[in-house]
């Protein structure tokens, strides 16, 4: 018993150490984040540099606070039409690259559309979806799904091919069906590439979605940005270019956990 | 390792096949790959008459064609001339009412099924029906019992092929047809599992088929060897190996083994 109690405690302290190792570890990351805030305070204050060229640190933390409600009210829009786009373009992807697995007709007629799409700016399409779907969700909605929508593409087509030329003996062996094929042993290996397109996505969503309004719109953090930079409003600038990157952080670790809950197996390095 | 699962046997045991009935018949089998002039030979008029609940080894150098015909008899590549009769049919319809089980050279488990699943996969797929062995015996009969719930990157290499014999055997197949499956495995490993395949082989009573590029191996596990000559393909000797059953690998050091390894090596020196 009392040996028990000792294991227990000693597991207890063990914890404590992980933890505390865990700090060490990323004591460097925090040491260099304070660093560069202060030497950034530093410069402004010593070179005594405008505001509205370039607020300090304590200047964007006072716009933070000062418009609050602004940034809150903005970062909404952004969030929907982000997630949005993140779930039609990689959905529409993830269909696409499963009918060009089993079509090779499917994959040669309409993989180089693909390709040309993509190679299109997408600052440059910004202006024809707006000009197309008006001034709502919709246009923004549609870059944010484009953006994601070709990595995932691309992706999903190598994982569900990435089956071994040895399984797909032992399938046949097997006399599995084509469908058998698909759902127990394709799905499953296309996981991790699925996955490592999802992460891309989940912060290119947000750019979609901003550059969408930058164009002729009125809410979001993107319609956000283009008015503080034409007001001179630099401290609001900064805090909403906090604000999206804050967003999409936020987005890249939710795919992050959830891959960790999906995939418990160790996969074949994926790039 | 426990020897249980007597309820796998599926014929009369092992050694003896009292009325000679043949598992595997090929007669003039050519394999010929590509078109033209680029056309290889794989195998050229190899005829060969493999009993009921015999074990063959298959050896020769490389190219000489025995991984083909192994996959030739599995219905993994298409005879270009010649006949081949699995139990008195075709390779193709013994695939489909699952007469022959196939163990390949990798493990070819799916990462993410732990190995109780990985055995159960041949039940899942190729609608088949109830006749089937317990998993779990079999997981006990090659020594994995109480690692059921293991994942594929937690097990051995060894293990990893343990777990394919036992998924090979699931289906109660009366042909087990392995290609080089212990030849990725260092040497002590191999040996122990060349013992227990003897075992297996003798409490299952199924006919065995086994490709090698190891000369002990051959003759230790084999009741005849196949000796195949390479460019193209053909049976160079049908060699009976009169070491008695059951085999040890103290005999590995007798004169008779060597004096047997002896002539396989210079016939395949010839070839």
């Amino acid at each position: 018993m009392a040996d028990a109690v000792g294991t227990e405690e000693a597991l207890r302290s063990e914890k404590r150490a992980i933890l505390a190792g865990a700090w060490v570890d990323r004591l460097p990351a925090i040491i260099a984040v304070i660093g560069l805030i202060s030497g950034w305070q530093f410069i402004v204050t010593v070179f005594d540099v405008p505001t509205y060229i370039a607020p300090s640190p304590i200047d964007v933390l006072a716009g933070f606070r000062d418009n609050a409600k602004i940034l809150w009210l903005n970062f909404w829009p952004t969030l929907m039409e982000a997630i949005a786009g993140f779930l039609v373009g990689n959905t529409i992807a993830v269909l696409l690259a499963i009918t060009f697995v089993h079509s090779r007709m499917a994959e040669k007629a309409f993989f180089p559309i693909a390709v040309f799409i993509n190679t299109i700016p997408i600052i440059a399409v910004a202006p024809i979806l707006v000009l197309i779907f008006g001034n709502g969700y919709t246009p923004k909605i549609v870059i944010a799904a484009l953006i994601c929508f070709f990595p995932t593409l691309v992706n999903m087509v190598r994982g569900l091919k990435a089956v071994s030329p040895a399984t797909l003996d032992l399938m046949r062996v097997l006399s599995a069906t084509q469908t058998e094929v698909f759902w127990k042993v394709r799905i499953q290996s296309s996981l991790p590439f699925l996955f490592a397109a999802l992460k891309i996505a989940s912060t290119t969503c947000v750019i979609g979605a901003i550059v969408g309004e930058w164009i002729g719109s009125s809410f979001g953090l993107g319609a956000l940005i283009i008015e503080a930079t034409y007001n001179f409003r630099s401290p609001l600038l900064y805090a909403t270019v906090f604000m999206a990157a804050l967003l999409a952080v936020t987005l890249f670790s939710i795919v992050t956990v959830a891959e960790r809950r999906l995939i418990h197996w160790k996969s074949p390095a994926v790039e | 390792m426990a020897s249980t699962a007597t309820e796998l046997k599926t014929e009369p045991t092992g050694q003896s096949h009292p009325d000679g009935s043949v598992a595997v018949a090929v007669d003039n089998l050519h394999v010929r790959f590509g078109s033209g002039a680029s056309t290889v030979t794989a195998l050229k008029g190899v005829s060969v008459d493999i009993a009921e609940g015999a074990l063959v080894t298959m050896i020769g150098p490389s190219g000489c064609g025995k991984s083909t015909l192994l996959r030739a008899i599995a219905d993994l590549a298409p005879a270009s001339e010649g006949d081949i009769k699995v139990h008195g049919g075709s390779p193709r319809h013994a695939r489909e009412s699952r007469d022959f089980a196939f163990v390949f050279q990798d493990a070819t488990l799916l990462p993410w099924r732990n190995a109780i699943d990985n055995v159960k996969l041949p039940l899942e797929v190729g609608g088949q029906g109830s006749n089937h062995a317990d998993p779990e015996e079999l997981l006990t009969l090659v020594g994995l019992k109480g690692r059921e719930k293991a994942l594929p990157d937690e097990l051995s290499g060894g293990m990893r092929q343990r777990v394919a014999i036992a998924r090979a055997l699931v289906t109660r197949p009366r042909i087990l047809l392995m290609d080089e499956p212990f030849g990725a495995l260092d040497e002590i490993t191999r040996d122990k599992l060349n013992e227990e395949l003897l075992r297996i082989w003798t409490e299952t009573g199924t006919t065995i088929m086994f490709v090698t590029h190891s000369i002990p191996e051959a003759a230790f596990l084999g009741q005849k060897v196949l000796v195949l000559a390479a460019n193209p393909g053909t049976v160079k000797e049908y060699m009976p190996v009169d070491l008695p059953f059951p085999r040890n690998l103290a005999m590995r050091d007798t004169l008779e083994f060597i004096e047997i390894t002896a002539r396989l090596r210079k016939l395949l020196e010839e070839c």
